[in-house]
């Protein structure tokens, strides 16, 4: 009898000691903070996401830190930019995991740029003659709120895969986030509306998708290749095209260096703006919806400054 | 085929009536019309057969191809498992859905990515003693990487010196073994300290430390064929991975078989632990254990010789994150210590360097190492380095470095050399080292 009482003991602290699989939450490891910030918006507090880079750091340049792969090991997914952005920091973080649910190709492996609008995707021959080009496509593609609705979509249909009895939960906060997204574009793009066409300058390419959703026109970039850091001449060539075009404004990642920048803007009397392409890329910017919000307002009020001169 | 017959009969008929009201045709002028209308009815076919096939291709890069600048290039619905990168189209590859097995090509798909480091070193300045050649193509590593199947992924390096070819490593990863195991099989460098692991493209420098090159084999190192299994170690403090490898026993002038049972065993300890988002530091230990080729007489291990080698290294690291491509420093040590049989007894030896290298600008960077090793074989033989190191990056694909060496030999007169490095990279993309 009491070696039945003991055993009986012993199944109900292992059964106890087991995970509630159907309960526990989902555990979401993103390349970047926007992945992150989508992530959020869908999986409420039935996941915990956490990104492996900050907003204000280069994404294409993280370090293979350990500490990620520690990351990894525990997730039960992976979201990644794709299109190459992680190329050179992400493959060996992902084989040192030894975690087979977020193995390329796995069911925890979500490429989010499958089903997204990607611009700038090279046509005929390539050679990095062209810099530091990416074949696949310009990965700053979650800059565009449509292709945010498109990642959330392809998010939920992971988490609705793996928790199957949650599907009504993230349903409905896809849909919610849905339904501000598309109120909020609409306050934006017509926010934008009277200044469609402002032409600016960038430093890096990190806004094709944002410049054509709200109407800016690209003229020029300071790198001149992908990846090639500001030349003298390449400067002298921008800061003549911006005379002649009359442009106003320069953008800059809060990871790049503002001396080149600066100096074109004394050269030419263009705003320089710090203009963070990504959640987290400045403090005030802590979820999607935000990010907008700070890059509209900031270049709004850049422009009213401009036209005021 | 319908209105291409239209056509020619229609023709046919206009030459024949604009013919016959000019005059009567004679035989010879019937036949030669018909060679004519042959010769105009084969061209049209050669040309409309040309047409049709110039709208298929049309068509299929409008159905297939990614469209330029502002348009959508996946529809949503669309099954990512059959998107072709699109670069390929570009680079002579297939386009659109991938192809039928058996089709040409199918093999261009699954080929592995691909590239080829070159590595060129110049030689100016006295050194008497292990002098490098004026001008050398050290190296040409060809990298071929690929996923073999859902279990495993395998890469080979394969190294074109002036001495001949040699393959610097070639090995299987199974990255998602029960048990947490990170398993390769194959010949690989193994993981003895952080230098052994590092292939001469990853070093700040254009040389290895005298340690390197006295106590663990060489630029080659401890490099053989093998079986290696690292295991996280579960612990709530810090990334703790242990590493356990077997080799066949044959690691250039360090370790040799004479028997099957001989082999090298290698171990590694490694923690890491960030300190601030920013900065960091990695601490590991090592041990390996072979037989030597003191005692091999006529390809006869007579004596039975074996080297220990007992390893500690560290390495911090500082990134400022949001400025992190412009400013970093990296300052590395390690400690090797020998104890090699041979006939005339335990030869104990210690060998080190300390090294710091500091970004000061998105290309440029300066370092310095100072080295110190007595030699394996001879502990009271002591040889001294010191080295300053400039290099310049003009992209992520290619460097130039300048290092000035000043080597203190133990027997011989000192060294004092410039060395010139160029070191580019075309192909696939590879990962940044860490």
């Amino acid at each position: 009898m009491k070696i039945k009482n003991c055993l009986a003991v012993l199944v109900t602290l292992f059964m106890a000691s087991l995970p509630a699989q159907g309960q526990s939450k989902l555990n979401v490891i993103t390349t970047t903070e926007d992945l992150a910030a989508i992530a959020r918006e869908v999986g409420g507090d039935h996941t915990t996401v956490e990104s492996i880079a900050r907003g204000y750091q280069d994404p294409h340049f993280v370090e293979a830190k350990p500490s990620f792969i520690l990351k990894l090991q525990k997730a039960d997914m992976l979201i990644l930019v794709g299109r190459d952005l992680e190329i050179g920091w992400l493959p060996p973080l992902i084989q040192q995991s030894r975690n087979s649910k977020v193995q390329v190709g796995a069911d925890g492996y979500l490429d989010a740029s499958l089903q997204v609008r990607i611009l700038e995707i090279p046509q005929g021959q390539i050679t990095r003659a062209e810099g530091d080009v990416h074949p696949l496509g310009n990965p700053h593609y979650w800059l565009d709120p449509e292709n945010g609705k498109i990642i959330a979509r392809e998010i939920f249909d992971k988490f609705a895969h793996f928790r199957p009895n949650d599907r009504a939960y993230f349903e409905q906060r896809l849909n919610d986030f849905v339904n501000r997204i598309n109120d909020a574009a609409k306050r934006w793009v017509a926010l934008m509306a009277p200044y469609k066409g402002t032409k600016v300058v960038t430093y890096h390419r990190s806004f094709p998708n944002f410049a054509e959703r709200f109407g800016l026109n690209i003229v020029g970039y300071v790198e001149p290749k992908p990846g090639i850091p500001p030349t003298p001449q390449h400067t002298l060539d921008l800061i003549n095209e911006m005379k002649k075009t009359n442009v106003k404004l320069v953008l800059v990642e809060p990871y790049f260096d503002l001396k080149t920048p600066n100096a074109i803007g004394r050269e030419t009397g263009a705003e320089v703006l710090v203009m963070p392409p990504s959640v987290g890329g400045v403090k005030e910017v802590t979820d999607y919806f935000k990010l907008f919000d700070y890059d509209l307002n900031l270049l709004i009020n850049a422009i009213k400054k401009i036209s005021a001169k | 085929m319908n209105s291409r017959g239209i056509t020619c009969t229609i023709i046919v008929l206009s030459v024949l009536c604009c013919n016959g009201f000019a005059q009567t045709p004679t035989a010879a002028d019937l036949n030669a019309l018909r060679a004519q209308l042959d010769a105009i009815k084969a061209d049209y076919d050669k040309r409309i057969q040309a047409l049709e096939m110039q709208v298929q291709a049309l068509q299929t890069q409008v159905q297939t191809a990614p469209k330029p600048e502002t348009a959508a290039v996946v529809p949503p619905g669309q099954p990512p498992a059959a998107e072709v990168p699109a670069g390929a189209q570009g680079a002579g590859g297939p386009t659109g859905a991938l192809p039928v097995y058996g089709g040409v090509a199918s093999s261009k798909v699954f080929n592995p990515d691909i590239a080829v480091i070159g590595d060129f070193l110049g030689a100016a300045g006295s050194n008497k003693v292990n002098p490098d050649p004026a001008l050398e193509l050290h190296e040409s590593e060809a990298a071929f990487q690929a996923i073999v199947d859902p279990y495993a992924r395998a890469d080979f390096f394969i190294s074109f010196g002036e001495q001949g070819v040699n393959l610097e490593e070639g090995y299987l990863t199974f990255p998602a073994i029960p048990g947490g195991l990170l398993v390769k099989v194959g010949k690989m460098r193994a993981a003895f300290g952080k230098i052994n692991t590092l292939h001469n493209h990853v070093l700040p420098w254009t040389d290895r430390p005298l340690v390197t090159t006295q106590l663990v084999g060489g630029e080659d190192g401890i490099n053989d064929a093998g079986l290696s299994v690292a295991r996280l170690i579960p612990n709530p403090w810090i990334f703790l991975e242990a590493t356990g490898q077997v080799f066949r026993g044959d690691s250039n002038d360090l370790f040799k078989s004479s028997k099957r049972g001989d082999v090298t065993y290698v171990g590694h300890l490694r923690g890491y632990q960030d300190i601030t988002e920013n900065t960091n530091i990695d601490l590991g230990v090592s041990f390996s254990r072979g037989h030597n080729a003191a005692g091999v007489v006529n390809d006869f291990d007579l004596g039975r010789f074996r080297t220990t080698l007992y390893g500690a290294d560290a390495t911090i690291r500082w990134r400022p994150l949001k400025r992190s491509i412009y400013h970093s420093f990296v300052g590395r040590s390690e400690f090797v210590w020998s104890r090699r049989g041979q006939p005339d007894g335990v030869q104990s030896a210690l060998g080190y360097y300390f090294s710091g290298d500091y970004q000061f600008a998105r290309r440029w960077f300066a370092g310095v190492r100072y080295d110190r090793s007595k030699r394996a074989d001879d502990p009271s033989l002591v040889d001294k380095g010191q080295s300053a190191i400039l290099t310049y990056w003009p992209s992520e694909f290619s460097q130039v470095r300048g290092h000035y060496r000043r080597t203190q030999y133990a027997v011989g007169p000192t060294a004092n050399e410039f060395l010139m490095q160029f070191q580019f990279s075309i192909g696939a993309h590879g990962a940044h080292p860490f």
